[in-house]
């Protein structure tokens, strides 16, 4: 930082310092002279200081996220091929035509959106709970609150190597508690429903206590006399849930429905180690699981197509968009009709 | 630096209101108006339970052999053999390896984010400059931005830098976080008194000067946290690093993928490899467990 505006200080010298000889001697006119020139100088600091602070958040961000941003819309126009990529070939919107009519995209669009359903609705309806719960005066609060963020120290990677043999057809630990009572073993793996449920219950598993602490510390900020005025108009604990908690931390609920659609679009991890070995890829041997992720992955780096796999994130981005635009619109029609 | 200053700087740092608001609310605001009948002990618990059993369970498998694991019922207390399959696992799935790359690579990006988000963060907290708000709203605008818009790109730039399995294909992307120069700044807006940067410009302080004296003692509690949840993330981070690195070297969570790629076929080893792989953060989440709860929550109420 220091060293981006000294030289542009160095650089201003001449033209503001008149030219000429020194003058002799003087110790006042010194001081004027060292006086102008850190006023120069602070000038500087003050203005370009700034830039030299925020200026390796957008370089970094420059190359390694707004640059690729561009190129892979440039690439998903081309066939490209990963051994050759110097003999990218323009076809246009070739690819995104042929993803169109790919089954493996729509089935993927659709696991993507199965799992992501499966996995965001009882995460968030759980740490709501959890999260009020945690609202209640607590012995050993902190204990309970480092308890719930233990399995998001876990990493994908673990997690789903555990759950994956929790959910073993023949031996692991969920089926024979299913057996006591009296369930028949179930192939998690194989089924297609049940592999969308066992997935669903890592990204469950990891994530319910994070959003149970965002949570908590949306309903911690409410004001207490709100409650107070609820309880004297006669409600109950429940309704005072529903009517004073639930829209006392709205935004916050937004916030963690938005972060785990973005989370969902992009899951990948969880079934690509659910898989064991190259049924992880595709999703399952009949692709039952595989979501946008993993199509992604397969399409790039197994079938090295770079210019399909560019098209794949380029359909996950806009419907990142489309689900957002929806959702605006549902929220618009709503507010209208009330 | 006199020991006044030292005395103003603790100062500061001891009676600045995000300080206090950092620290997990224990008894201030919590419970609201309500004490925790039994029930609600009880709900925990079990919430507790379900959090912690599979990592407890995987200690328990870890500490087994196969035949043991895969019986029915499945074995619910530890056996005699966990440090032997943690040495096996160690060395089957090149963990060693695995756990010197996450650290270098964790550590690497947590400093640096942590780093750059402050001098960002109090930059839009606290400066005045052209094209603030512009730039602030391009930094939230980079959030929305998927990570898997990047990928094939940045494989490619990656391979013509020569980086190709290497750690710093990485470590670059990730340098800074646009959530951490948020975070900075919302806590620095409220932490950081104007009067304080005024006082420095009076004394004649450039900005750096400010910002190593006043800033950084101010923003401490924030870095902390910042950087733990950074490494945390950075530590799990599966998606860019299973593309760019390979088997000979990779991350812990791409090392973990090998053994459920039926290398290892034995499947105490393989919770021996997965336990290994969430040891460290286990560690710093018991030693540090309270603080990161606490930034968590933190982050909430401001994001």
């Amino acid at each position: 930082m220091a060293t981006q505006t000294s030289p542009a200080a160095a650089g201003d010298r001449p033209t503001k310092e008149p030219a000429g000889p020194a003058r002799p001697g003087g110790g006042r006119q010194q001081t004027t002279k060292n006086n102008r020139w850190s006023t120069v100088l602070h000038r500087l600091d003050v203005k370009g200081a700034p830039y030299a602070f925020i200026g390796p958040f957008f370089v970094v961000f420059a190359a390694f996220s707004l640059y690729p941003l561009i190129y892979t819309a440039w690439i998903s126009l081309h066939r490209a091929e990963l051994a050759s990529m110097d003999l990218m070939e323009w076809v246009g919107f070739d690819n995104f035509i042929e993803l169109a009519k790919d089954d493996r995209f729509w089935n993927a669009l659709g696991n993507t959106f199965t799992i992501g359903v499966l996995s965001a609705v009882p995460q968030l309806l759980m740490a709501l709970g959890l999260a009020h719960l945690l609202n209640y005066r607590l012995r050993g609060s902190t204990f309970f609150r480092v308890a719930a963020l233990t399995p998001y120290a876990t990493s994908v990677g673990a997690a789903a190597l555990v759950f994956t043999m929790l959910f073993e057809r023949d031996f692991g630990m969920i089926n024979w508690m299913l057996s006591l009572i009296g369930v028949d073993n179930v192939d998690w793996e194989g089924n297609k429903w049940a592999a969308q449920f066992a997935i669903s219950t890592i990204v469950i598993w990891r994530w319910t206590g994070y959003n149970a602490l965002l949570y908590l510390a949306a309903m911690q900020a409410i004001p207490l006399d709100r409650y107070e005025a609820a309880a004297i108009d006669g409600a109950s604990r429940w309704q005072q849930f529903l009517k004073v908690t639930i829209p006392g931390i709205r935004p916050t609920i937004v916030f963690t429905i938005v972060l785990s659609t973005i989370g969902s679009t992009q899951l990948f991890g969880e079934p690509l180690i659910f898989g064991q070995g190259p049924n992880g890829i595709t999703g399952g041997a009949d692709n039952q699981y595989q979501t946008l992720g993993l199509l992604l992955y397969e399409e790039g780096w197994k079938n090295y197509q770079m210019g399909r796999a560019a098209t794949v994130a380029w359909a996950m981005f806009l419907l990142l968009i489309l689900i957002f635009a929806v959702q605006r619109l549902l929220k618009r029609l709503a507010a209208r009709s009330s | 630096m006199t020991t006044d200053t030292l005395q103003a700087r603790q100062d500061v740092t001891r009676t600045s209101p995000s300080k206090r608001r950092l620290r997990i609310p224990g008894r201030v605001g919590a419970g609201r108006q309500h004490h925790a009948g039994p029930a609600t002990y009880i709900l925990l618990a079990v919430a507790a339970v379900l959090s912690i059993f599979p990592l407890y369970w995987t200690m328990v498998a870890a500490s087994t052999d196969n035949t043991r694991v895969t019986q029915t019922p499945p074995p619910f207390l530890p056996g005699p053999h966990l440090f032997e399959n943690l040495g096996k696992a160690w060395q089957d799935a090149a963990l060693g390896k695995a756990m010197v790359n996450s650290m270098i690579v964790a550590g690497t990006i947590a400093t640096s984010t942590v780093l750059f988000a402050t001098l960002a963060g109090f930059a839009f907290a606290k400066l005045r400059f052209k094209g603030r708000n512009i730039a602030l709203t391009l930094v939230i605008g980079t959030m929305l931005v998927p990570p898997q818009l990047a990928v094939v790109p940045l494989f490619l730039l990656m391979t013509d830098l020569g980086w190709g399995q290497k750690l710093p294909a990485v470590i670059f992307p990730t340098l800074v976080s646009a959530v951490g120069v948020f975070f900075m700044r919302q806590y620095l807006a409220d932490a950081l008194p104007d009067e304080l940067i005024e006082a420095g410009r009076v004394d004649g302080a450039h900005s750096l000067r400010i910002f190593w004296s006043i800033v950084l003692p101010v923003a401490r509690p924030a870095m902390a946290v910042l950087f733990m949840i950074t490494f945390v993330h950075a530590w799990n981070d599966f998606f860019w690093p299973f593309i760019v690195l390979d088997m000979t070297n990779p991350t812990v969570p791409v090392a973990l993928t090998q053994l459920s790629a039926g290398y290892v076929r034995d499947q105490s080893l393989i919770m021996a490899g997965a336990l290994l792989g969430t040891l460290p953060l286990l560690a710093m989440f018991i030693v540090f467990g309270r603080q990161i709860v606490g930034g968590i929550m933190q982050g909430a109420v401001k994001g």
